[in-house]
């Protein structure tokens, strides 16, 4: 500290640029913030996660504690207020429940439901996809031909099916996304690994004779990640989408975990008699949601991509 | 449970349940007590008539939307169509769909909301296409199912639009004092008809895949809402016998989409004349 | 000019192609015709409407591309290329327009032109397509066809046929041809007239033989030192140093001073046209005309 005081403000500022040193991070980072839009769309993402994640504490009420809902506040339109004297800004549902609140805790099971079944089919994905392209061979075509045939089905039918056979609850939808998902991580980064493995860096690993998980997790891995980030992002925002499908089918969470999904299909049937908001503005959360990580989607897709690279 | 056959050994279940589907009998539904496969063929015809109508609706509004944004592509309304088409590829189906009744059905009251309107049979096929009020029941849903299709219509056709007017042969069509609106509909779109006709032949599988969620929200009595019912009352024969009758279709889909490629552009025909060298 | 050849003669990027595409009135965005007329039996066709421009394309005026494999569109029949060329200009029944597009195959030199109409374009070999591009150039039969390199992507051996067989048909039909071309040797073989192109501009014209015996313009000079067979065997072939300006930034003055070995002060300003003493219809822009290889 005195050291630093003591010098001029020339000797400072080359001091701190010697500090400054150009991580990929910091490179990442500054070549994201180019774009605003995905700026904006980073800002909106991350009020959604802090709305989740403090929803306990932000939200106006609880909706699933039945204590405090009231049936004399059922369809009140968005602005009128709770018999508590309470605002609800966004209206109440059919059972009186805050719409505002109810919002915040089914972002909150989206949004979790959705980033940990992208992340297992990542771990899950990435491994089948890493071990596919690093041995080739029977193996890989094995691999592939399985992961071709499922991307030929669209999603929803997979997961439908896989619903249909597991049955419907929590666990499951995960598994059923994770399956659904799998294969586009497989499929991405095996296509990587094939380029990276003709690349030297592996065979001198090689020569080393380290094992092979050495070679494939710590040398093959960490090469594939920028083509497995962009996926990451545009299948959280999928993984999303594809829960609150099969929630609004009423084949997807239980009742007792009401997702953005849930809460949609349950202002549908209110909907014909006029009280459009139960169904709206969850829709608008949902939408915004999704909207915003394809904006973040985009804008990594475009800095990390190698043919784009200045 | 004897009648079911559920008090066999599994494996024995099993045999006898693939012995039975090799002969297209997967079974009798649960709730019904009608054999799976019959249950499930009395509401294809609601369902694909709901699909084809999509593709029809995509292909019509999306092949003209595309040229345009493809030949046109700083104008305001060509930025328009392909900003459009975006939210289309972006935005969950379903809510788009809800948004639909939302709109035309609940505030404008213009399209009945839900249901499949009177059929009538005309040439043998027994259609709600034939009706007045069957076509107004229709829109609706045929409009929500075809806009995902239509946006990977509009974008193809504007990328290949793009990527054939600067070739020569364009030039050379006009330089033969050809009129423009024959080089644009015989010389470029003959050519980006191809990668179209594929994609969308293909998309033909998930447009029947996507009725699923079609039929649900409009309450459209096909196959998909019935293999909802069926997961929701745990009617597996049924089940199975989607899953089955949806895959054989995939199949031949694939199938037919080859033939027409081959059809369409003459380069992948097999023939013994000439060869392709200078 | 009826029934005459013109060689358009420069290297590539000296703006020949452009030159073709302007007559006809093709230049694609952002590219604009900025001055001058061009003038088809008396009237400007800058002044012509759309429709007017495009029925004397392929009709009056038809051209020929320079790549083969590129000019036919490869989904289209060649009767139906050849047709509805036909059909864009004369009205005329489907039946009767294919009795004279399988006419025009024949005398290209297509053998069983009528099987061959049904065919597809990539059933064909470059020469043989470039020849159904000549039948449909033909069709009409115009007053000038453009032909842009027509023969650069072929073999030598359809070189030549292609040359002559086109040299004959424009006989018969008394059709005047602009043939472009970088390669001095074509043009020494068929043309009545040369044009040479430099940066956009034409640098000098006259009869074929005046041009090549007698090069005004320094530019030429170089061009016909530097073709192989004007050698004797075993020297270096000369070469004009540097490379053509870009059209975007062109010199002050003449275009061609900073590659030339006579260029003075005077080529500051831009020459005009200026006729060779010797003969008046053998013109070149340049202030220090050549005669026998020499200033004069």
């Amino acid at each position: 500290m005195t050291i630093v005081s003591s010098l001029t403000p020339e000797q400072r500022a080359v001091a701190e640029r010697e500090v400054y040193v150009e991580t990929p991070l910091r490179r990442f980072a500054s070549d994201f913030s180019d774009s605003r839009i995905a700026l904006l769309g980073l800002a909106m993402f991350l009020a959604f996660i802090s709305l989740a994640v403090f929803a306990p504490l932000l939200a106006p009420q609880n909706p699933y504690d039945l204590s405090t809902l009231d049936l004399l506040d059922s369809r009140l339109q968005p602005g009128q207020s709770l018999s508590t004297g309470q605002i609800a800004w966004l209206g109440t549902d059919g059972l009186g429940r805050d719409m505002l609140s109810a919002i915040m805790y089914g972002l909150r099971i989206s949004l979790s439901v959705g980033v940990m079944s992208a992340l297992i089919a990542l771990v899950i994905g990435a491994s089948v996809g890493l071990v596919a392209g690093y041995a080739g061979g029977w193996l890989d075509a094995v691999i592939m031909r399985i992961v071709d045939i499922q991307l030929s089905f669209p999603a929803v039918l997979i997961g439908l099916v896989l619903i249909a056979v597991l049955g419907t609850g929590t666990e499951k939808i995960i598994i059923a996304l994770v399956a659904v998902q799998w294969s586009y991580y497989a499929r991405t980064i095996r296509s990587t690994a094939i380029v990276e493995r003709q690349k030297e860096y592996i065979e001198a690993a090689r020569c080393l004779a380290l094992g092979r998980g050495v070679v494939l997790f710590r040398h093959l891995l960490p090469n594939c990640m920028p083509s497995l980030i962009v996926v990451v992002t545009v299948q959280v925002a999928h993984s999303i989408a594809l829960e609150a499908s099969l929630s609004f089918l009423g084949v997807g969470l239980p009742v007792t975990e009401p997702s953005l999904g849930r809460l949609i299909s349950n202002g549908f049937e209110y909907m014909m008699s006029g009280s459009y908001w139960i169904s709206f503005f969850p829709g608008v959360a949902l939408l915004l949601l999704i909207l915003s990580l394809n904006l973040v989607g985009d804008q990594v897709r475009d800095v990390l991509n190698p043919r784009l690279q200045r | 449970m004897k009648a079911l056959g559920l008090d066999r050994p599994i494996w024995d279940q099993y045999i006898i349940f693939l012995t039975n589907a090799l002969q297209g009998d997967v079974g009798r539904s649960f709730v019904f007590n009608t054999p799976a496969i019959d249950l499930i063929l009395l509401r294809l015809p609601a369902t694909l008539e709901l699909a084809i109508t999509a593709l029809i609706l995509a292909n019509v509004l999306g092949i003209p939307l595309g040229l345009y944004a493809g030949l046109k592509p700083e104008s305001v309304a060509g930025r328009s169509v392909m900003a459009g088409s975006i939210l289309g590829f972006s935005l969950p189906g379903f809510w788009v769909k809800v948004s639909l009744i939302m709109l035309f059905a609940v505030e404008l009251d213009w399209l009945p909301a839900g249901g499949r309107g009177e059929t009538a049979t005309f040439l043998g096929i027994t259609s709600s296409l034939f009706t007045v009020d069957g076509l107004r029941h229709i829109i609706l849903p045929a409009t929500g199912l075809s806009l995902f299709t239509m946006a990977l219509v509009i974008r193809l056709t504007s990328a290949g639009v793009r990527e054939t007017l600067p070739m020569d042969f364009i030039k050379f069509a006009r330089a033969k004092g050809l009129r423009e609106s024959r080089v644009i509909s015989v010389h470029v779109l003959k050519n980006i008809l191809i990668p179209i006709v594929t994609v969308v032949g293909l998309e033909f599988g998930g447009l029947v895949a996507f009725t699923v969620i079609t039929e649900s929200i409009f309450s459209w009595p096909g196959m998909g809402k019935l293999l909802i019912d069926s997961i929701n009352f745990l009617d597996r024969p049924v089940i199975v016998a989607y899953i089955v009758l949806v895959a054989t279709m995939f199949i031949g889909i694939n199938l037919v989409v080859d033939l027409v490629y081959a059809v369409l552009d003459p380069r992948v025909r097999l023939s013994d004349a000439g060869g392709a060298g200078t | 000019m009826r029934g005459k050849i013109l060689g358009l003669v420069g290297e590539s990027g000296s703006g020949k192609t452009v030159t073709g595409f302007s007559i006809l009135g093709l230049v694609e965005k952002p590219g604009r015709i900025e001055q001058g007329r061009i003038l088809f039996n008396g009237s400007d066709l800058r002044r012509a409407s759309p429709e007017e421009l495009r029925d004397i394309r392929g009709n009056r005026i038809s051209m020929i591309f320079q790549d083969p494999m590129m000019t036919l569109n490869p989904v289209l029949r060649i009767d139906t290329q050849m047709i509805e060329t036909i059909r864009a200009h004369k009205k005329i029944s489907y039946d009767d327009a294919r009795v004279l597009a399988r006419d025009a195959l024949g005398k290209v030199g297509i053998p069983s032109p009528d099987e061959r109409l049904a065919a597809y374009p990539h059933q064909f070999s470059g020469g043989m397509r470039q020849r159904v591009a000549i039948a449909i150039a033909l069709l009409h039969k115009p007053e000038l066809i453009i032909a842009d390199e027509p023969t650069t992507a072929l073999d030598v051996t359809i070189q030549a046929q292609i040359l002559s067989e086109v040299q004959k048909l424009c006989r018969e039909v008394g059709t005047a041809l602009i043939w472009v071309t970088h390669d001095l040797s074509v043009v020494a073989a068929i043309a009545d007239q040369i044009c040479v192109m430099y940066a956009g501009r034409i640098v000098e014209r006259g009869s074929t033989e005046s041009v090549l015996d007698g090069p005004s313009h320094p530019y030429t000079n170089g061009l016909i030192h530097s073709v192989p067979g004007n050698n004797r065997p075993g020297t270096p072939l000369q070469q004009i140093p540097g490379v053509m300006p870009s059209l975007l930034s062109l010199p002050v003055g003449c275009s061609f001073r900073q590659r030339c070995r006579y260029a003075d002060s005077m080529c500051m300003a831009e020459p005009e046209f200026n006729a060779v003493e010797t003969n008046r219809d053998h013109i070149a822009r340049c202030w220090h005309p050549l005669a026998e290889g020499r200033p004069a």
